[in-house]
């Protein structure tokens, strides 16, 4: 029976981490260079984690599918990067920071955690900028800030609309330069398959090489996971499309558990699906709606281009739900709206899914270049993907599928439940609550890849000094091995007549629809049916061209795809349990009478930590409470 | 509309490969280059055949994993574009659409459209960062950078390191994705304790991996997805021209 | 004079036991120099390469522009007597006469770096594009080594034509003077179609291997900024303009003037 221990250091909020530091075990510098980590995902996290354990002397073994480290889909990241230096002297500071965060996740965070990523973002900027991160500047040469998401103060750092690629680079700078000392060995085009356990210790991973689909084993005293979200999971996303769980996935069914699968972020202001054939969403960077306003028109299914219809017949429906933030309310509220307005026969463009995000007003006071400077390369985007001019006729958004709250459970050492397993950055569960917010994930992610984890790491590796190599030829590893190339050799095998891509998308449009925006327990149910449905179908009808030995895309996602369809069968189940509406989970039995989302603090406050407990079996529930001693819980309202 | 794709065909790195033709019905205006290759790989698929190997994965412009020689010119007619953030409005019905491979003897063929570009990782590699450990860093204010500096060198930063650059250049020279990062840590104060042998050692790696000679053409900066400018070679050449004589940066 | 006229002529000069001595120490250390330079050339970096290459060019710009200069006085004084005062000068001139083998050098390193960058550059694309591109970036560009090799030949035959019949062949003098009389023997090649013809075609190859090279050497030495290389690539245009046409300008008075008779 598994028990959930946090291990939540003792001590006042703002001292546990530093009371941590002070009293965790150390493995000295020796003993270091005898130990092996293996770490998956190369991402900010990642690429963070690699290059700081590394240095301690730590002989990293980094793995991606992608063909360098640099490609991973942190990159995508455009808005900013949070830390609580207050530069601008606007009153901000870690505990601000903390309660932002906390606050923005609607209560369903820990406390502990929270607190310690606010604590270390002020050092990441530190460390960022030192790798030659090149941030925005004021004309002074000093670091320059924008406001985000709705908070009160500016502690957003940002480069252009680019400030995640900025921050991989900069970690992956780092993680380069280790390389080439030969502290981190690089293994790039792998998928990682499984996770290998001997005496209830991670101790390696079974890969496949992608270019010659060899499967091989490597071995480690502990293993990272710093794999990323499966926001893919609703197939059109604003995800990288080779964003996947399935190492996530591999972990969870060899024991780690998976907390609040279902907390998944929809962004408010994607483009939306223009044909069938299309694989992915274009995110438009939320500062957009601080000069653009949404609309649809009055009447149902108007079909008149949007210049046409006059001012009295448009509908600006945040302005008029949400007086005090109109188009200014969270991304989880907006995206909400948005759908309200669709699914009532009110929403624009030939599907009728979109709605207008409109300029004009923002051009005719303030001038076209004024726009033109804060959102240029928006528009331009935007034009080049859509044939449209934003200048001249308004943008059609709707909201997409993003970031995944839900992740594997981890304690304060960001350990899971597997001892030697631990998870980082979007992979893990541990920040975000139920709502992660604008500029949010850029700081926790290279927080806990170069503050974090080379500190609590050491907790566990201080007792692994004395064990030697972990050799690749224990029966563990000849099972693990065994067990995915049985599974690849399957998929092959099925040679039935639909691909990958068809069943994925149709298994998105399930989660879309009833486990997406708004969730109900009937819909849920249903989706659970049609899940087994598809699934069985896809064991049976799946064709996969190729062959294991060779490179083969289509077997890659194939994989991704089968795991797909038990992680969404655990989001129903995580979304069915929770009967109440929080962040970006929203029961529709669970709402104020205005329509708001209504949290029930008294039975819903707890992490959601799901045990595995075999295939098309009902996952077991374990809660851990949510305890909150420094802030007290309040409604979020934005009216 | 109807296209008539030319695509290149190789199995892997070993066997010899070709250009195989396939007339593709169908395809929407609305679809992105990569979206038409998709739908073409699920006809593929669907009647038994293999389908095309390329590489992509962000899908929005930024993650540079996405190739691709299309008609003549590296991620296809649009400017300052990606091949996957080209749409197939840039074609017309009954057009011929050559694709090959990225080419040049440094980026070997892996199969069909894909390239291993791990190159420009070992030119990284050789110089490509700041050396300070994690911890180690100053506050970050204490080190004010003016702001075209600064701006000047996030310009050079936006390399997303995609290789078409190489590719486009008639010599297959790497100079102008080198450049972007030798001038982006030339740029800024953090980056000047390490220039000198930066410059040097980057260029070397650069040279023993089998790039060829830049000669100035310009045609990496008109093919550059993100509009990267052959300034940085100049300023690379600068760099490098004070690092061998150990003379005083000079700065223009 | 007609071509046999010359032909015999060069066959006499090499045919001239001493000459052909002097000419043949003269190849062979230029030989010995070239595989040297060779030699080095491969150890340099890519960038070392262009950098020289860079220099060379200037360097030999700079000739082009004195030899252009002293071409000229035969259009301002059809008597010859300026053209050939400014001949003898750069004949017997000791400067001058140094820097006549750095020339040789740098046209040696030149066409040498030129032809190894080519092969290098030729090596790095194994497999060739079925489609190759043309992109929007000037087009001479792409051809240097095309125009440079046709620019070589016309040398080799220029060289040949007047250069070492200047050093080892017998000229008579200009009038009562102790000066040769080139001015009749440039006067004398001009009037031949074939040759002026051959001599406009490689001029105008040449003005576009110089409209790509002089900008190009700012580039490669480092020198590009937003403000000054629009004016630097505008120059680029106006010398290669000024060089090729002041070249062309000159044979073709001749060949159509009464003025000039060989």
């Amino acid at each position: 029976m598994i028990k959930l221990d946090a291990k939540i250091p003792e001590g006042p909020l703002a001292e546990k981490w530093s009371l941590y530091k002070k009293n965790v075990h150390l493995v000295n510098p020796a003993n270091k260079t005898k130990i092996d980590i293996i770490l998956v995902g190369t991402g900010l996290s990642g690429s963070a984690a690699a290059s700081s354990l590394a240095e301690l002397g730590y002989n990293v073994k980094a793995f991606c599918f992608q063909d360098a480290p640099r490609r991973a889909h942190s990159v995508a990241a455009q808005g900013g990067i949070n830390a609580a230096k207050n530069y601008r002297n606007d009153s901000d500071s870690v505990f601000r920071l903390f309660y932002d965060i906390i606050k923005g996740g609607d209560f369903r965070a820990r406390e502990a955690n929270v607190y310690r990523a606010a604590e270390v973002s002020n050092q990441t900027i530190d460390q960022l900028v030192a790798a030659g991160t090149p941030f925005a500047r004021e004309y002074s040469g000093y670091l320059d800030n924008r406001s985000f998401g709705g908070v009160q103060v500016s502690r957003t750092f940002y480069a252009k609309g680019q400030t995640g690629q900025q921050c991989l680079l900069g970690a992956y700078s780092g993680l380069i330069r280790q390389i080439a000392k030969g502290k981190v060995t690089m293994y790039s085009r792998r998928d990682m398959l499984d996770l290998v356990i001997i005496d209830g210790k991670a101790r390696g991973i079974i890969t496949r090489n992608l270019v010659t689909g060899e499967i091989e084993r490597h071995s480690a005293h502990a293993v990272i996971l710093a794999t990323g979200g499966y926001g893919t999971i609703y197939y059109l996303s604003t995800l990288a499309l080779g964003s996947n769980p399935s190492a996530a996935w591999a972990a969870h069914k060899k024991g780690a558990l998976f907390a609040n699968p279902s907390f998944v972020q929809i962004h408010p202001t994607s483009i939306p699906q223009m044909n069938d054939y299309q694989a992915k969403l274009t995110l438009m960077s939320e500062s957009l709606r601080n000069d653009g306003r949404i609309w649809v028109p009055k009447a149902k299914g108007d079909k008149r281009a949007p210049n046409s219809i006059p001012e009295e017949e448009r509908d600006y429906y945040l302005e008029r739900r949400y007086p005090a933030f109109g188009n200014l309310v969270p991304r989880d509220v907006a995206s909400r709206a948005a759908k309200e307005r669709c699914d009532a026969g009110y929403g624009v463009g030939d599907t009728g899914l979109s709605v207008y995000l409109d300029f004009s007003k923002s051009i005719e006071k303030q001038g076209k270049k004024a726009i033109e400077n804060k959102y240029g390369n928006l528009f331009e985007m935007y034009n080049k993907i859509t044939g449209i001019n934003p200048y001249n006729e308004p943008m059609r958004i709707y909201p997409a599928g993003h970031y995944t709250m839900g992740g594997l459970w981890v304690d304060y050492n960001l350990m899971t439940t597997i001892p030697g397993l631990f998870a980082i950055g979007e992979s893990n569960f541990s920040d975000h609550g139920a709502n992660r917010l604008g500029a949010g994930s850029l700081m926790q992610c290279a927080g806990e890849g170069y503050f974090v984890i080379p500190v609590t790491i050491s907790s566990f590796l201080s007792d692994e000094i004395k064990t030697p190599k972990i050799p690749t030829s224990h029966p563990e590893f000849e099972k693990a091995e065994k067990e995915s190339k049985d599974k690849l050799h399957k998929l092959l095998s099925i040679n039935g007549k639909q691909t990958v891509t068809a069943f994925h998308r149709r298994l998105g449009k399930i989660m879309w629809d009833h486990c997406g925006m708004v969730r109900n327990e009937e819909g849920l149910k249903k989706a659970i049916e049609l899940i087994a449905k598809l699934k069985e179908e896809f064991w049976k009808d799946v064709k996969v061209p190729g062959a294991l030995n060779e490179l083969n895309q289509e077997l890659e996602k194939a994989v991704r795809v089968a795991d797909f369809f038990e992680l969404a069968r655990l989001m129903c189940q995580d979304a069915i349990n929770r009967k109440e509406s929080c962040g970006a989970h929203f029961r529709e039995e669970s709402q104020t009478p205005e329509g708001e989302a209504q949290r029930i603090d008294s039975e819903y406050s707890y992490v959601a930590a799901w045990e595995y407990c075999g295939e098309d079996k009902e996952h077991n529930l374990h809660k851990e409470a949510l305890k909150f001693e420094n802030i007290e819980l309040k409604e979020r309202s934005y009216k | 509309m109807n296209i008539k794709l030319e695509i290149w065909r190789q199995k892997d790195a070993k066997s010899k490969g070709g250009f195989v033709t396939y007339p593709l019905d169908g395809v929407s205006e609305g679809m992105s280059f990569l979206e038409m290759m998709d739908f073409l790989n699920t006809t593929l698929i669907k009647k038994g055949d293999e389908p095309v190997a390329f590489e992509h994965d962000c899908r929005e412009g930024i993650c540079g994993s996405c190739s691709l020689y299309i008609n003549g010119r590296a991620h296809g007619p649009a400017h300052e574009t990606t091949t996957c953030e080209l749409r197939m409005t840039k074609f017309r019905n009954g057009d011929r659409i050559v694709v090959e491979p990225w080419r040049s003897k440094a980026f070997p063929l892996i199969k069909d459209l894909i390239v291993d570009r791990s190159s420009f990782e070992k030119i990284m590699q050789a110089g490509g960062f700041i050396s300070v450990n994690t911890g180690a860093a100053p506050e970050a204010n204490s080190i004010p950078i003016p702001k075209n500096h600064a701006d000047e060198a996030f310009d050079s930063a936006v390399c997303v390191g995609c290789g078409a650059c190489v590719a486009t250049c008639k010599n297959s020279s790497a100079m102008l994705f080198v450049s972007a990062k030798i001038s982006q840590l030339a740029l800024l104060p953090q980056g000047q304790v390490e220039a000198k042998t930066r410059v040097q050692n980057m260029v070397t790696k650069m040279d023993d991996l089998g790039f060829g000679n830049c000669t100035n053409t310009g045609a990496c900066e008109a093919e550059c997805p993100k509009g990267i400018k052959i300034a940085n070679i100049a300023r690379m050449n600068r760099e490098f021209i004070c690092a061998k004589m150990g003379a005083q940066k000079m700065s223009l | 004079m007609s071509a046999k006229k010359l032909n015999s002529k060069f066959a006499h000069l090499i045919t001239k036991d001493d000459n052909f001595k002097k000419l043949s120490i003269n190849f062979f250390i230029f030989t010995k120099i070239s595989i040297i330079m060779s030699n080095s050339i491969l150890q340099y970096s890519s960038i070392t390469k262009k950098i020289v290459m860079a220099l060379v060019g200037l360097f030999l710009l700079m000739f082009l522009l004195v030899h252009l200069a002293v071409n000229s006085f035969l259009i301002f004084d059809p008597s010859r007597t300026l053209f050939n005062e400014g001949a003898h000068f750069m004949a017997t001139n000791p400067i001058i006469q140094t820097m006549q083998y750095v020339l040789f050098g740098g046209f040696i390193l030149h066409i040498i770096l030129g032809i190894t960058l080519q092969i290098q550059n030729w090596m790095a694309r194994p497999v060739r594009y079925k489609m190759e591109g043309w992109s929007h970036t000037s087009p001479f560009s792409k051809f240097m080594i095309h125009t440079g090799i046709i620019i070589f030949i016309f040398l080799t035959i220029h060289f040949i034509n007047f250069f070492l019949v200047a050093k080892f062949g017998e000229i008579p003098s200009f009038g009562d003077t102790e000066m040769e009389d080139m001015g009749l023997l440039v006067i004398q090649v001009f009037k031949m179609p074939g040759y002026v013809a051959f001599y406009v075609i490689a001029l105008i190859l040449l003005a576009f291997h110089l409209h790509h090279a002089f900008q190009s050497a700012f580039q490669s030495l480092g020198m590009n900024h937003s403000k000054y290389t629009p004016f630097i690539k505008g120059l680029s245009t106006v010398v290669s303009v000024v060089i090729a046409l002041g070249f062309i300008l000159i044979p073709l008075v001749i060949f159509f003037s009464s003025r000039y008779q060989a």
